[in-house]
């Protein structure tokens, strides 16, 4: 029996390893332990045998049959392998093409912009609030200390609708001071509020268009000064345009709607005709504010001897222009996709103080 | 306002450079628009001696000079034909910047002869016009001095005056500010009495009627005899000249520059040529003045004219009349100084549109007790430089009460201004400014009672003196304090505003480009965009195109993509979230969500064709923009045809609504053709309108933020095909809806995956087909439970859409 086994296993690993494809491998495999293989048919000549010699050849047979089963495996991997790379060498493909296209969107510079602001002042615990484009004379000019006739309603190039039929004349709001007025008529001190929007003048040239925007600022409360309002707008401006040691100078100036009035410019230079904001020893004006008038907080019903607060205003594309290099205030209204691709940002770009104000 | 820096130093002595009195105007409020310096750029032109002149040998026009100028002595070569000898004259050494070409001189042979420099002209210099020969200096002029120092180099100086500070209309106000602020002390103004020499011939007739005397409260005149008007001096054609004013003789230049001077409107008249009396009068309906600028005015009985018995002479305040103007010959000459009312001057001006000084200043405010100095000033002038005798001063009305007291807080200054500062330094910067305080019994927490001066009208209450003291100590001296700070910060934004918000960066996100454009159109385009909606005009519209508000985003971004076509971009996809307009009052407006595509989805692309864009893919941003700003989408119907509320902008079978019960949150499909030619864009273009502002409020939920629990089924989803054949004009969404309500519980999804029209299912019909998925929550589903749910969707088909299924 022993000399049978060894010779059987001898044929058998050759005709194993003699296959060339998984088909003879199946054959061969049927050939040594299929139900008529050789193997089995030692298996069942075992029946015969005293105790002592079936142990020790029923050994001998399983393991012939473990051995010429693990070459069958391997020699089975091996096709399947093969067959494998033949067919991924058959499979390319030029993984250079251009990628199906997918329109990229944007968001306009101005949205971007006011969403920058109102992150910023929010983390100063400010609230936005909006109203509306037609306004009367009285939000517009009246309550924000404007006399009637005088002067500086004339400065400002006001947008008039015709008379309506009870005489009303109604106009656009030349800033978006008059949602103070609405804001202090419809809230109750404490009052810290953004007011972002458009706004319209009649005036048309290369550093002015008819529509552009604003964004507002206004505190009430009882106790908020001029230290307060150059410290929030100067937090704001070294955030905004990322440079944390901006400075800020203040200037007396002149609005209605707020006394003391003043002027804030920030640190920049000029040098070979090339405006770069930082402390180079030259100033850029970039926006108005005060404190809010007594005659503004009278009109909006509250006491001004008790409250107290302060506005300040911008131009949205101003200070967008000066953040992004856009040179020309014109082209943000011109819808120019080059532009609008250029300028633009990312849908998911969503500016925040603490994940960043702009990528 | 323009002024030169000799003239501030009339008023002020003042050691202070002019970058240093700059520095100060622009930190007291008065910004400095420009400065103009002519002897910048000069520092390098030195005082030279011309030691000899001698003819050059190869020209006869030039001259050869051996020039000193005291460091050392040069070689010039000179075709000025007064280069002389022993003349001091301006040199310019090789190097320095010429300013009138910007060249830089070098050394250089003319006609074969050095020339180390160049002797200058006031042209080249940039000092004037004179080009006939060199500049010649005075025999005295030290050698080898900077020119600066010995030419009348007199830069001018603009500011910009905010419109309530009046009282630095004038050099003298200008003047007065600084040195309250410490640059210099101010001069006093030569305002000593002229007395007459006789008795005035002329009266002042008050003639305002009872009730309007305070349109021109004062009239203050006086006539001066015998003087010779002519050419005004140098220095004073000098001054005005720099500014850019005209000098015109010497009586009117007089009166022009007191106006600048003091911020002191005043007026001569030509007294040959008045009759009788002279004073203020309410302007008769209709009556005509033919005014100093060569127009003839018509005025209304609101205004006020200085008339004499015979007629009108001169709009009050604002600007005199030619006839009664005084000219090279006149001889007898009446001044006024008179107070008019700031309002009728505004009103008056702008009815007439006339912009004059005397009307800038009047406007805003004229001090109301300078009428006296004014003219005292004038004839002290005019006296010196026209010779003449004076008559008395003659008077009628009286100025205007203006003064008034302010109750101070000095504890105010920093706690409204922010700024710590002694009281001491407070009443010395208002005392410096011409203010008198006195306060109220002794000892500190008592208010100051504080009188302002009577050129300081725009100061009105306590506020106005911390702006005073802040703006004379320097705004810049305010600290910046943080606000204090919310523990954690609240949200900003409203829902609303989250919402437009988050439609913005979901178009965005949808490949579309975001724009701003103009809240007006042209009247023609908007009427297309009406509907029920009544048209907004603009009175004064900037341009004819640009003339009412508009109804809708849609016709600027349809033309804003007709522009990019025009450009090479025919595939263009813009958006705008901004208001339409429905009324002319404040509040009726709406905010939209707009997008408009137009050309191809995709550029053209190796795997697969582009198709162009259609009705589905406006209705797709619009449901975009729907659900990142909340509004439910299985809530959402769809409606089209007839009746169903689309807007006639739109194509008629290629457009919808998405309605919300009742409720149109959005409107889309293609632009009607007709629409387009009228925006003379070319088409197809598809739009969406989104009302943002219509979906309803999200409801406060119990949980919170908390979502319910979700009850993921542990069995095997189903699914089945059904091929249904209807009507063609019956919308695929009433299948699928009818589909999805025939079995709730095991329904979780209806797909649509064909839709066929031909012959196989006949002519006017449609076969959809769907995928029904069916999901089992407690049990494996069975098939005669399969069957059933089968039965029951056939049934609802039919029962919705008369669909049955396809054969």
């Amino acid at each position: 029996m022993t000399d049978t086994i060894e010779k059987l296993r001898g044929e058998l690993l050759t005709a194993v390893s003699d296959t060339n494809d998984l088909a003879t491998l199946e054959e061969v495999r049927v050939a040594a332990l299929g139900k008529k293989g050789r193997i089995t048919a030692l298996m069942k000549e075992l029946g015969a045998m005293t105790p002592d010699e079936r142990k020790a050849a029923g050994q001998r047979l399983n393991v012939l049959k473990d051995e010429v089963a693990a070459a069958l495996d391997t020699r089975k991997v091996m096709f399947e392998q093969a067959a494998l790379n033949a067919r991924l060498a058959s499979e390319s493909m030029d993984v250079s093409l251009p990628v199906r296209p997918e329109a990229k969107g944007s968001i306009h510079p101005i949205s971007q912009t006011i969403a920058e602001i109102a992150a910023i002042f929010g983390e100063m615990g400010f609230e936005l609030a909006e109203g509306p484009d037609i306004e009367d004379d009285f939000h517009n000019f009246t309550a924000l200390n404007f006399p009637p006739g005088h002067p500086a309603r004339e400065m400002h190039d006001t947008f008039f609708l015709p008379p309506d039929g009870d005489g009303n004349r109604y106009l656009l709001r030349t800033h978006t001071s008059p949602v103070q007025i609405r804001t202090m008529m419809s809230q109750k001190p404490p009052i810290r509020v953004i007011i972002p929007g458009r706004t319209y003048r009649c005036d048309y040239d290369m550093t002015h268009t008819p529509m552009f925007h604003q964004v507002e600022l206004l505190v009430i409360d009882t106790e908020s000064s001029m230290a307060h309002l150059r410290g929030c707008l100067q937090e704001f401006v070294r955030t905004f345009f990322g440079i944390d040691d901006l400075t800020t100078r203040f200037r007396p100036s002149f609005f209605p709607f707020t006394e003391p009035s003043a002027e804030m410019d920030i640190g920049c230079s000029r040098q070979g005709g090339e405006l770069k904001l930082g402390n180079h020893g030259d100033w850029l004006e970039i926006l108005g504010c005060g404190m809010v008038h007594p005659n503004v907080i009278k009109a909006c019903g509250l006491d001004p001897d008790v409250y107290q607060g302060f506005a300040a205003g911008m131009g949205i594309e101003r200070i967008a222009m000066l953040k992004y290099g856009i040179p020309d205030l014109r082209t943000f209204f011109e819808s120019d996709l080059r532009w609008l691709r250029h300028y633009g940002f990312a849908a998911l770009d969503v500016p925040s103080v603490t994940g960043g104000l702009a990528r | 306002m323009k002024f030169t820096l000799s003239w501030l130093k009339d008023h002020l002595e003042t050691t202070a450079s002019l970058a240093e009195i700059t520095t100060k105007l622009t930190a007291v409020g008065l910004e400095v628009e420009s400065v103009e310096d002519p002897g910048k750029g000069l520092e390098q032109f030195v005082v030279a001696h011309v030691v000899e002149a001698k003819q050059h040998p190869n020209a006869d026009r030039l001259r050869v000079c051996t020039v000193n100028s005291g460091a050392e002595t040069l070689q010039v070569v000179c075709g000025a034909p007064n280069a002389r000898t022993g003349l001091k004259v301006v040199l310019a050494r090789p190097g320095a910047v010429i300013p009138i070409s910007g060249d830089v001189l070098k050394k250089g042979k003319i006609r074969d002869v050095e020339s180390q420099g160049m002797l200058c002209s006031y042209r080249e210099l940039k000092l004037g016009e004179d080009h006939a020969g060199i500049i010649e200096l005075p025999e005295d002029a030290p050698i080898g001095a900077p020119v600066t120092q010995v030419l009348k180099i007199d830069p001018v100086i603009e500011i910009n005056l905010t419109p309530n500070r009046v009282d630095a209309l004038g050099v003298y106000g200008v003047a007065r500010d600084l040195a309250a602020a410490g640059v210099g002390k101010l001069k006093p103004l030569h305002t000593a009495h002229v007395p007459g020499h006789k008795e005035s011939s002329r009266r002042i007739k008050m003639g305002l009627p009872a009730g309007q005397e305070h349109k021109c409260p004062q009239f203050v005149g006086r006539t001066i005899r015998g003087v010779k008007n002519g050419e005004s001096p140098a220095w004073l054609k000098d001054r005005l000249q720099a500014i850019g004013l005209r000098p015109v003789s010497v009586l009117v230049d007089i009166t022009q520059y007191l106006t600048i001077d003091l911020g002191r409107p005043l007026h001569a008249f030509d007294d040959a040529k008045l009759t009788g009396d002279i004073g203020p009068r309410l302007a008769k309906a209709g009556e005509q003045i033919a005014a100093l600028n060569g127009k003839t005015y018509t005025l209304d009985e609101g205004m006020v004219v200085i008339a004499d018995e015979a007629a009108a002479l001169g709009i009050g305040g604002i600007m005199g009349g030619e006839p009664s103007s005084v000219t090279e010959t006149t001889t007898d000459v009446f001044l006024e100084s008179a107070l008019f009312d700031a309002k009728n001057i505004a009103d008056t001006g702008r009815k007439l549109l006339i912009h004059s000084d005397a009307r800038y200043a009047f406007e805003r405010g004229v001090d109301a007790a300078s009428a006296h100095n004014g003219i005292e000033i004038a004839t002290h002038m005019i006296r010196e430089l026209c010779g003449g005798e004076a008559a008395d001063l003659v008077e009628g009305g009286a100025p205007p009460a203006w003064t008034r007291t302010i109750a101070f807080d000095p504890a105010r200054v920093k706690s409204l201004g922010g700024i710590d500062l002694a009281e001491d330094e407070m009443k010395a910067i208002l005392w410096r400014l011409g203010f008198t305080t006195e306060v109220d019994g002794a000892g500190e927490g008592n208010a100051w009672q504080v009188s302002p001066p009577s050129w300081r009208s725009d100061v009105e209450g306590w506020q106005d003196l911390v702006e005073e003291v802040l703006r004379i100590h320097g705004y810049d001296k305010i600290p910046a304090i943080p606000m204090p700070r919310p523990s954690m910060p609240k949200q900003v934004l409203t829902t609303d505003q989250k919402r437009w918000e988050s439609a913005r960066r979901a178009l965005a996100g949808r490949g579309l480009n975001e724009t701003v454009t103009w809240a007006f159109v042209a009247r023609a385009q908007a009427e297309q965009f009406l509907g029920d909606l009544a048209l907004v005009p603009l009175a004064n519209p900037i341009s004819a195109d640009l003339d009412v508000m508009r109804p809708s985003l849609i016709p600027n971004l349809a033309t804003a993509a007709g522009k990019n076509a025009a450009r090479g971009a025919g595939d263009v996809s813009l958006f705008e979230v901004g208001p339409r307009f429905e009324g002319m009052k404040p509040g009726q407006q709406t905010l939209v969500a707009s997008a408009l595509r137009a050309g191809y989805t995709t550029p053209r692309h190796w795997a697969g064709t582009r198709r162009p864009v259609d009705a589905l893919d406006a209705r797709a941003d619009a449901l975009a923009a729907l659900e990142a700003a909340g509004a439910g989408i299985p809530g959402l119907q769809t409606g089209s045809g007839a009746g169903s509320g689309v807007p006639p902008w739109y194509h008629p079978g290629r457009a919808g609504v998405l309605k919300l019960g009742n409720q149109v949150l959005a409107a889309f499909g293609e632009l009607h053709p007709a629409v387009l030619t009228a925006l003379d864009v070319k088409g197809p273009m598809v739009a969406c309108e989104v009302f943002l502002e219509r979906i309803p409020a999200p409801k406060k939920s119990k949980a919170g933020a908390a979502r319910p629990l979700l009850r993921a089924s542990p069995f095997q989803p189903v699914e089945r095909d059904f091929a249904f054949v209807v009507d063609a004009a019956v919308p695929a969404e009433t299948l699928v809806r009818a589909v999805r309500g025939a079995e709730r519980d095991l329904i979780s999804d209806v797909g649509l995956f064909d839709v066929y029209e031909g012959p196989h299912v006949g002519e006017g019909k449609k076969s959809l087909a769907i995928a029904v998925t069916l999901q089992p929550k407690d049990a494996t589903l069975t098939d005669e439970q399969i069957e059933a749910v089968s039965k029951k969707i056939i049934a609802a088909a039919e029962k919705a859409c008369g669909a049955r299924l396809r054969a």
